[in-house]
């Protein structure tokens, strides 16, 4: 690799010190994010993608706290800016696109205004009619109907496709280096899905901006993405290309995954289901966190910690069974 | 009243020009501006023992019909015969009879369970107002359940707060077996849990469906928790049903644009094989005062000038007398 990559998240670590005890949300995360590439962040619910996403924004509210590591933005570990720095980069350099868009866009503001706003923060020199301008241009190119018209509607006014779309324009308006999207077809139709899939992908080619995707649907993020990270329990198990993570799964865990979804299982089979639970964020974590679900539990991964192994160009996961097969 | 004993015919619901419709009213006057026509004329005929998933976007229908036949929908024309009787506008006993032979799931298990009841009282609450058990049988019959959905005696007098997702859509599942009921309508029942946890529900629906021999009314709007699931199914656009059949039928040669559409929607887990997709413009129209016409044809991409005039009738089109479709002009291959 040649070129730097735009984003290098390295061993970040992220507690949250709650009464009931210490939440251990981020253990062991480290990835990074080349220049206008798509990486697909995949786990499922408690398994710190959102809380990644925040982290990288700075946006980790007490009672939690970044607790080490580094966040390397364009070469600037964003740990050490000071909070007048994050705040300039925040929606300009780095968008977020959340899930939620009716609950992320302030109901009683026109949405036009509300995208001009985002502008005018960030470019001092803009005046009010350009701002706008620039607004009703990119509601056009988010595929908004009419959007002179649209520019005056409240966002309640709009569907779900509709507010993402604008939520989309919002965050992209100001041409963002990295795009930070939060499960953003999640509360959608597959119809809508899809529309909203296709114009994300034609957007990033055209404004040329690097993507981070977090989302739960492996289909999704088969389709986006160019390489994956799959996370469990706080701690990155697997990272490669989409293909390679996909296809050849390393990790018991990416594994198992790829099993229990019933898009093409047999019908008449029971799916395949992980045994066990999703462990407790509250304890210490020592060993291998997928130890006591796995197939193939050692009695290494009881007692220590895997630590990444590459199997191939790009191609890594945690896991002690890539270094037993070595030998 | 209904029998349970009634063993001899298999059809045990049949749903017949069913139309649920909301008056929107507006002013001072509350005077009647529109209507939300939610279901508009479906009728659907369930078989004992067998699982029919009901497919759709949001705003569709296909919840407002569930609803429906639990009597939780207002019925403006059509009827639902149960067991060949009619179960609408149930009232008093009648209607609590009812509960005891059809039970409904719903979506969030966050929602539809009180987090300060403990597991007990909540699974053991039909058996009360029913007056099927008292004092000590309640827990005896609620732990027997329990056991069934995979808990343990340890489980019974915690809180509803102190389980996971999928825990608890389990003791929405048990609450709705314990009166023994013979048609359950799931309503999402898994869409508001991770995949791995999915699959557990999933495996676990399906022993119960065949160890109690129940039916199921299965909603989603998932594609592949549906194929996986259902022996038929129907797919619901704008308040009717636009295509019905054999899973297999309906997913291997879909006859209704919508149902093509809507498969070419799926995102495919294989990075190599992108899924040839048709990507619709704008977004689904809203069920009030729907045109005249084929409910899909603002929509659809082979639209034709018959189909902005004229109603199709969900109809055989091909060969098969089991899969139908509402289209003028359906995909048959031969």
């Amino acid at each position: 690799m040649t070129s730097e990559p735009l984003l290098k998240v390295e061993d970040l670590r992220v507690r949250f010190y709650t009464l009931r005890g210490v939440v251990h949300a981020l253990e062991q995360v480290s990835f990074h994010l080349n220049r206008q590439e798509t990486l697909g962040l995949a786990g499922e619910t408690g398994c710190g993608k959102s809380v990644t996403a925040r982290a990288i924004l700075r946006l980790i509210d007490p009672p939690g706290r970044i607790e080490r590591g580094a966040i390397h933005f364009e070469g600037r570990n964003l740990l050490k800016a000071r909070e007048a720095e994050m705040r300039r980069i925040r929606g300009s350099q780095i968008s977020m696109i959340m899930q939620e868009p009716k609950v992320s866009i302030n109901p009683v503001i026109r949405v036009g205004k509300q995208i001009a706003e985002t502008l005018l923060i960030h470019d001092k020199s803009l005046n009010r009619r350009s701002a706008r301008r620039q607004a009703v241009d990119m509601l056009a190119q988010v595929g908004i109907p009419d959007p002179g018209k649209m520019s005056r509607r409240y966002p309640h006014e709009l569907s779900g496709g509709m507010s993402q779309r604008v939520m989309i324009a919002m965050m992209l308006v100001t041409r963002p280096k990295l795009l930070i999207a939060d499960e953003p077809t999640s509360a959608l139709d597959v119809t809508i899905q899809a529309q909203i899939l296709e114009l994300m992908k034609s957007l990033v080619r055209e404004i040329k901006t690097s993507v981070l995707m977090i989302t739960h649907d492996l289909g999704v993020m088969a389709e986006t993405c160019d390489r994956v990270a799959v996370m469990y329990a706080g701690n990155v198990v697997e990272m490669g290309s989409v293909r390679d993570v996909l296809k050849t799964p390393k990790h018991p865990y990416t594994q198992s995954l790829l099993q229990t979804v019933p898009d093409n299982a047999n019908p008449d089979q029971p799916l395949f289901s992980i045994k066990g639970n999703v462990p407790s964020l509250l304890e210490p974590q020592t060993n291998c966190v997928f130890a006591p679900r796995c197939e193939y539990a050692m009695n290494r991964c009881v007692r220590e910690k895997p630590g990444s192994y590459a199997i191939n160009d790009g191609h890594q996961a945690a896991c002690f069974l890539m270094v037993e097969k070595e030998k | 009243m209904l029998e349970k004993a009634d063993k001899n015919s298999s059809l045990l619901l049949d749903i017949n020009d069913l139309h649920v419709h909301f008056p929107i009213r507006e002013g001072v006057l509350h005077r009647h501006r529109s209507t939300v026509k939610a279901v508009n004329g479906v009728s659907l005929k369930l078989s004992r023992g067998e699982v029919f998933g009901l497919v759709g976007e949001s705003g569709c229908g296909k919840t407002t019909l569930g609803r429906a036949v639990v009597g939780l929908a207002p019925i403006t024309r059509g009827n639902i015969y149960y067991k060949g009787k009619s179960i609408i506008g149930l009232t008093g006993s009648a209607a609590k009879e009812r509960a005891k032979h059809i039970q409904l799931i719903f979506q969030d298990p966050h929602a539809s369970l009180h987090p300060r009841k403990t597991v007990c009282d909540l699974v053991g609450v039909g058996l009360k107002l029913h007056g099927l058990a008292a004092g000590y049988e309640i827990d005896e019959q609620v732990l027997a359940i329990l056991k069934q959905v995979g808990f343990s005696l340890e489980h019974l007098y915690r809180y509803a707060h102190e389980f996971s997702g999928g825990q608890r859509q389990r003791i929405a599942l048990a609450r709705a077996l314990v009166l023994h009921p013979e048609l359950l309508i799931l309503d999402e029942p898994t869409s508001a849990l991770d995949v791995s946890v999915q699959a557990q529900i999933l495996n676990l629906l399906k022993e119960l469906q065949r160890d109690f021999h129940l039916t199921y009314l299965f909603i989603s709007h998932d594609l592949g928790v549906v194929r996986y699931m259902s022996t038929r199914i129907g797919v619901m656009y704008l308040g009717n049903i636009v295509e019905l059949g054999a899973t297999a039928d309906v997913f291997g040669h879909s006859e209704h644009p919508y149902t093509r559409v809507l498969l070419s929607s799926l995102p495919s887990l294989d990075p190599d094989t992108p899924p040839q997709r048709q990507i619709l413009e704008g977004d689904p129209p809203t069920p009030i005062d729907p045109p005249p016409g084929c409910p899909f044809a603002q929509r659809c991409p082979e639209v034709q000038d018959r189909c902005r005039s004229e109603f199709p009738v969900l109809v055989q089109r091909g060969e098969k007398t089991t899969h139908l479709s509402a289209c003028h002009f359906p995909h048959i291959s031969d």
